[in-house]
C-alpha cells in the first residue's frame, strides 16, 4: 500500500516552516509509523536531502520521546497508543497523513517534529517527588499501602510525559500531566507531608511556563498513551485550593524558563 | 599520553575476611569527605537511567557538584523505563526461604560462575535497601489487599522475592530515580545537560578528568571538567542492530573510555532474551520484549511434527510439545533465560518454529486463563497483552503468543574494580555500563537491582574514597590534554560528515548486526567468528569510505549522531567476536558449539577459562592486549548448572 505523507519542515526555530508532501511505500501492515518515517528517511538521504528530524527512543511506548499530530489527532487516531506503537495497518492504501509537531508555546520548535518539552522537568523539579533522601527509608512495609490506593497511584504514576495532552487542549494546558503527578504522589501516604507545598508548586511553575488553564474539554485524556483519567486534574484543583490556603503565609518560589541550549555557557 | 596503558597485574580490591562483613568493613576503611568540603568537588556522571540518576541524586544530597549528562531530552526517558517484569530483593516477606545468602548463590550460579562472588554478595545486601529507598519515594509497587508489599516469582528463581510495579516496574524505579534528580536540580546540587552525548575521556596525569561532549542541538563541542567521571551509559546490545534496547542505546561513552585505556571485559557475554516478539520484515527497526513474568503463568509449546501448519487452537493437546517441561521437569517454563533461549533456537532450527517466518514458538496462557479467570491474567498482563496485539494483531486472550528470543542485555563492560572503579583512576561505571555482577548470564529482574545499589549505595561511598584518598591537581579547559582530546573529537565528527559516500549509517548499523546475529549470537563456533571478525573489518572499511551523511555538524543531525556510534560499534562488534573465540568453552550466554554436554547443554572449563578477561586498546586496527582477573569461588562452589 502507498500512503503521503505531508510532513512539517522547519530547520529551525528562526527559519520559516512548511509542509511538504512525500509518498512512501508500506511494505508491511505490521510497520510502525516511525519505521514508516525510517524508510522515507533513508530514501531523502540517498537523495542527498536532510531527513525528516523526529524524536524517539524505546519504540515500545514507554519513554515518552515520541509524538506529533498525525491529521491534527496527537499521537494519531488509536486509542492509549504513541506513534511508536501505531501500526499502519490502521490506515489505507491512498490515505493523506499531515505530520505536525506538537503545538503549544511552552514546548518551542527545535526543528521539523522535535519540540523542546523541558517545561515538564521543571514542573517535576517544582516538586514533582518525595524528599527522602537516599537512607532514610524505613522498612518497605512498615507503612502498609491498600492495593486500591497502590493501584490508583500506579494508574496516574503511569504517565510517560510525551505531551499529547498539552498538544491536545485548545487550551495548550499541562493540567493532566501536572495533575497526574501531584495524584500519584498525594494518594500515597509516603507523599503525605509534602502535599500541599507539591500542588502549591508545581500548579505555579505550569503557570510561569506559559501552560494555559483547564476548562475540562477532556481532549488531553482522550490522546493520552496511558489513559489518564481527567479526575486526576480535579485532584490537582482540590490539593491546591487546600495547600494554598494552608500555605498562605509562604513565599512560593518559581523557576525561571531557559529556552536556549547553551547550559549556562557563552 | 592522554591515555592509560593497561596494568598487567589487575587488582580487584576484593575486601579479604568473611564475605558477609566484606561491605561493612570496605566502608569503614573508606576515607571520608568532610562534609563541608563536599561542596568543593565537583563530579560528572554521564547518564541518567537508574544508575546514572540514582548516583546523581545520592551525590547531589551528600553535597557533591554534580552534572549530569544524557543524550536524550529528558533524564527520565533513559531505557531503564523500559524494564517491564520486576526488581529482586532478598527481604523474604513471604517466607518462603530467601535470604541475602539465596539471592547471592542464585545469581553466582545464574552467572554461571564468570562473576566476582564479593560484588555479588554485596548486591544481595544492598537489594534490601533499594526497595525501602524506593518505597519511600512513592514507587507504586503492587500490594496486597492487606497492604503490604506483593511479591513473584521470575526467570529461573524458586522463591518469590521479585517486587513489581504492573508491568512498568522500570518506569516507576526510574520515575523515582528521576524525580529525587530532580529535586537535586532544584536544589542546585546537580546540573542537568541533557541533549549532550560524551564523544571523549579527558585524562591528564594519568587520572580521568572530564569528558569531551557535544551538544546534539547546537553541535558545538566542549570540555567538562571534574574531579572523577562515573559513566553509566548501559550496554552495549545495539552492536546487533535489532535488540530490545531504545534506538538511542550506545556503546560510544563507555568505547571512547575504553581507547583512553579503560579494560572492556567480558565483551562476548551477551544476553538474549527468550520472549519477544517475532521479527516481521526488513524495515523492522527493533524488537520488543514480552516481560519473562509471562513464563510465570504461560507454558511454551510447539507442534510435535515439523512443518504443522494448523492454528493453535486446532492442534489437539497430544500433539504439542510443552519442550521446556519436558526437558526441564523441576524447573519447566521458569528455566533461565540463556536455557530458554537455546531452546527455543533448537526446535526452530529443527523445523517445528511457528508463524511465518518458523521463527518462533507458542506461549500460551490458555491453562492460566481457564485456572484464574481472564480479570486476574488482566490484572497481571493487561499491559503486555495489549501491547502484543497492538503490534501482531492478534487476540492473546484467545490465540496463543508467538515469541523467539532476542539480545537484550550486555553482561560484559567496563572492567571494575570492587570500589566500581575501572583500571584508570577517577573512572568510574555503574550499571549495565560495567561488567561486574551478572558474570555470563543475568538473571530476570536482577538489571534494575544491580543499577539501583550501584548508584544509590555503592559510589556515594566509594567515589568519595577517591576523592579523600588522591591527590588532584587544578586544571582547566586549557590544559594540553583537554585540547588535545577536544580537537581529536572535532576531527572525528568532521571525518564522518566528509565522506560524502553512498550508503546510509542504517545501513550498515544492519549490516553489522546481521554478521553479529549470525555468527556471535545464540550459539558460536570458530570458524564463524573467524568469517565474523573479517566480515567486520571489511565493513569498518567501507564505513570510512562510503558512509553517506547528509546535513552538517552544528545542528541537530541525528544521522550523524548515528554514524560516531555505529563506528564504535564497528570496533565493539570486533572485540565480542575476538572475545568470544580467545573463550574456549560454554558458559552463560556465551555457547560455543564445540563445547557442550552430550545433551547439549553448556559445558564449562572452570580449569582454563574461570577468569575475567579484560581487553586493553592499543590502537586502531592493532590486536587488544588480553589481561586475565581470575575468579575466585570460596562460598558457591562451581558446578554445572542444571535446571532438570
Amino acid at each position: 500500500m502507498k500512503v503521503k505523507l505531508t510532513i512539517w519542515r522547519q530547520k529551525n526555530p528562526d527559519s520559516k516552516g512548511q509542509f511538504i508532501t512525500y509518498p512512501v511505500d508500506v511494505v508491511n501492515g505490521e510497520m510502525s509509523m516511525l519505521e514508516c518515517l525510517d524508510v522515507l528517511n533513508e530514501t531523502l538521504m540517498g537523495r542527498g536531502e536532510e531527513p525528516v528530524a523526529f524524536e524517539h527512543d524505546c519504540r515500545e511506548g514507554i519513554c515518552g520521546s515520541c509524538g506529533f499530530m498525525i491529521n491534527g489527532i496527537a499521537h494519531g487516531p488509536l486509542p492509549a497508543t504513541t506513534v511508536c506503537q501505531l501500526t499502519m495497518r490502521h490506515f489505507k492504501d491512498g490515505d493523506e497523513l499531515v505530520l505536525e509537531p506538537w503545538r503549544s508555546r511552552s514546548f518551542p520548535l527545535v526543528k521539523d517534529l522535535v519540540v523542546d518539552r523541558r517545561s515538564f522537568d521543571r514542573i517535576i523539579q517544582a516538586g514533582g517527588y518525595v524528599s527522602v533522601s537516599t537512607g532514610n527509608a524505613p522498612d518497605g512495609n512498615a507503612i502498609p499501602v491498600g492495593k486500591e490506593i497502590a493501584d490508583r497511584a500506579m494508574d496516574a504514576a503511569a504517565c510517560i510525559g510525551c505531551g499529547a495532552c498539552v498538544a491536545a487542549c485548545p487550551n495548550g494546558s499541562a493540567a493532566l500531566f501536572t495533575g497526574a503527578k501531584i495524584a500519584h504522589l498525594g494518594i500515597l501516604p509516603q507523599g503525605k507531608p509534602e502535599q500541599d507545598r507539591r500542588a502549591v508548586r508545581m500548579v505555579a511553575q505550569m503557570n510561569v511556563e506559559g501552560f494555559g488553564s483547564c476548562t475540562n474539554i477532556g481532549e488531553c485524556t482522550g490522546v493520552c498513551p496511558k489513559e489518564i483519567p481527567l479526575e486526576e486534574i480535579a485532584r490537582m484543583n482540590r490539593d491546591y485550593l487546600l495547600g494554598a490556603w494552608r500555605e498562605r503565609g509562604n513565599v512560593v518560589t518559581a523557576i525561571a524558563p531557559v529556552t536556549d541550549w547553551n547550559f549556562g555557557e557563552k | 599520553m592522554g591515555k592509560v596503558t593497561a596494568m598487567m597485574n589487575l587488582d580487584a580490591r576484593i575486601p579479604t575476611g568473611p564475605i558477609e562483613e566484606a561491605w561493612d568493613s570496605a566502608r569503614f576503611e573508606m576515607k571520608l569527605v568532610n562534609p563541608a568540603n563536599k561542596r568543593r568537588h565537583s563530579l560528572i556522571v554521564v547518564g541518567s537511567g537508574l544508575a546514572g540518576a540514582s548516583a546523581s541524586a545520592t551525590l547531589g544530597e551528600l553535597g557533591y557538584n554534580v552534572k549530569c549528562f544524557c543524550f536524550q531530552d529528558s533524564p527520565r526517558r533513559a531505557h531503564s523505563i523500559a524494564a517491564q517484569g520486576g526488581i529482586n530483593a532478598a527481604k523474604n516477606y513471604q517466607n518462603d526461604g530467601d535470604s541475602i545468602y539465596r539471592l547471592f548463590y542464585d545469581t553466582v550460579k545464574g552467572g554461571d560462575f564468570r562473576a566476582r562472588e564479593g560484588n555479588v554478595y554485596r548486591l544481595a545486601q544492598n537489594s534490601v535497601h533499594i526497595i525501602d529507598q524506593c518505597v519511600a519515594q512513592g514507587v507504586p509497587f503492587a500490594r496486597e489487599y492487606g497492604g503490604s508489599l506483593d511479591n513473584r516469582s521470575f526467570g529461573g528463581a524458586q522463591v518469590s522475592r521479585t517486587f513489581y510495579a504492573r508491568g512498568q516496574t522500570g518506569q516507576q524505579l526510574l520515575l523515582g530515580a528521576y524525580q529525587a534528580l530532580e529535586r537535586q536540580v532544584d536544589t542546585g546540587q546537580v546540573t542537568m545537560i541533557p541533549r549532550t552525548e560524551m564523544l571523549d575521556l579527558v585524562v591528564i596525569d594519568g587520572q580521568a578528568r572530564g569528558i569531551v561532549a557535544r551538544n546534539l542541538i547546537t553541535g558545538k563541542l566542549t570540555v567538562h571538567l571534574a574531579e572523577a567521571v562515573i559513566l553509566a551509559t548501559g550496554g552495549y546490545g545495539n552492536v546487533y542492530y535489532l535488540s530490545t534496547n531504545a534506538k538511542g542505546s550506545n556503546a560510544t561513552a563507555i568505547w571512547r573510555a575504553h581507547r583512553r585505556g579503560a579494560l572492556f571485559a567480558n565483551p562476548c557475554f551477551t544476553q538474549i532474551h527468550p520472549t519477544c516478539i517475532p521479527v516481521s520484515g526488513d524495515y523492522q527497526s527493533k524488537l520488543t520484549l514480552m516481560s519473562e513474568s509471562l513464563r510465570n503463568d504461560g507454558r511454551i509449546w510447539v507442534p510435535k511434527q515439523k512443518g504443522d501448519k494448523r492454528p493453535p487452537n486446532e492442534i489437539p493437546e497430544d500433539e504439542r510439545d510443552y519442550y521446556l517441561e519436558r526437558r526441564y521437569p523441576s524447573f519447566g517454563n521458569l528455566v533461565p533465560r540463556d536455557v530458554a533461549s537455546r531452546n527455543a533456537k533448537a526446535i526452530c532450527d529443527e523445523g517445528r518454529g511457528v508463524g511465518e517466518t518458523g521463527l518462533g514458538v507458542y506461549l500460551d496462557l490458555s491453562d492460566a486463563i481457564a485456572r484464574l479467570g481472564v480479570e486476574t491474567i488482566r490484572e497481571r498482563y493487561g499491559n503486555l497483552f495489549d501491547m502484543y496485539q497492538r503490534i501482531t494483531d492478534e487476540d492473546p486472550y484467545k490465540v496463543p503468543m508467538r515469541i523467539y528470543p532476542a539480545i537484550h542485555y550486555t553482561m560484559g563492560g567496563l572492567w571494575v574494580d570492587y570500589q566500581l572503579q575501572s583500571n584508570v583512576p577517577g573512572l568510574f561505571v555503574l550499571g549495565e555500563a560495567n561488567f561486574s555482577d551478572h558474570g555470563a548470564n543475568r538473571l530476570g529482574a536482577s538489571a534494575l537491582m544491580q543499577g539501583l545499589s550501584d548508584g544509590y549505595f555503592i559510589i556515594p561511598y566509594t567515589v568519595g574514597n577517591y576523592l579523600a584518598s588522591t591527590k588532584l591537581s587544578k586544571v582547566t579547559a586549557s590544559h594540553p590534554e583537554a585540547q588535545a582530546a577536544l580537537a581529536s573529537t572535532q576531527q572525528g565528527v568532521a571525518k564522518l560528515l566528509a565522506i560524502r559516500g553512498k550508503r546510509t549509517v542504517d545501513s550498515f548499523h544492519r549490516e553489522l548486526g546481521k554478521i553479529m546475529w549470525d555468527d556471535c549470537g545464540m550459539s558460536r563456533n570458530a570458524a564463524g567468528l573467524k568469517e565474523a571478525i573479517g566480515k567486520i573489518r571489511a565493513l569498518r572499511e567501507e564505513f570510512w569510505q562510503n558512509l553517506n551523511v547528509t546535513g552538517s555538524g552544528d545542528d541537530l543531525n541525528q544521522s550523524l549522531e548515528k554514524a560516531g556510534r555505529v563506528a564504535d560499534f564497528l570496533e565493539l562488534g570486533e572485540l565480542l567476536c575476538i572475545d568470544a573465540l580467545e573463550r574456549n568453552e560454554s558458559c552463560g550466554g556465551h555457547f560455543r558449539e564445540e563445547y557442550q554436554t552430550p545433551d547439549g547443554e553448556a559445558q564449562r572449563d572452570d580449569e582454563h577459562f574461570s577468569y575475567v578477561a579484560a581487553w586493553g586498546y592499543t590502537g586502531a586496527g592493532k590486536p587488544w592486549d588480553l589481561t586475565k582477573e581470575p575468579l575466585e569461588f570460596a562460598y558457591v562452589h562451581p558446578s554445572q548448572r542444571s535446571y532438570k
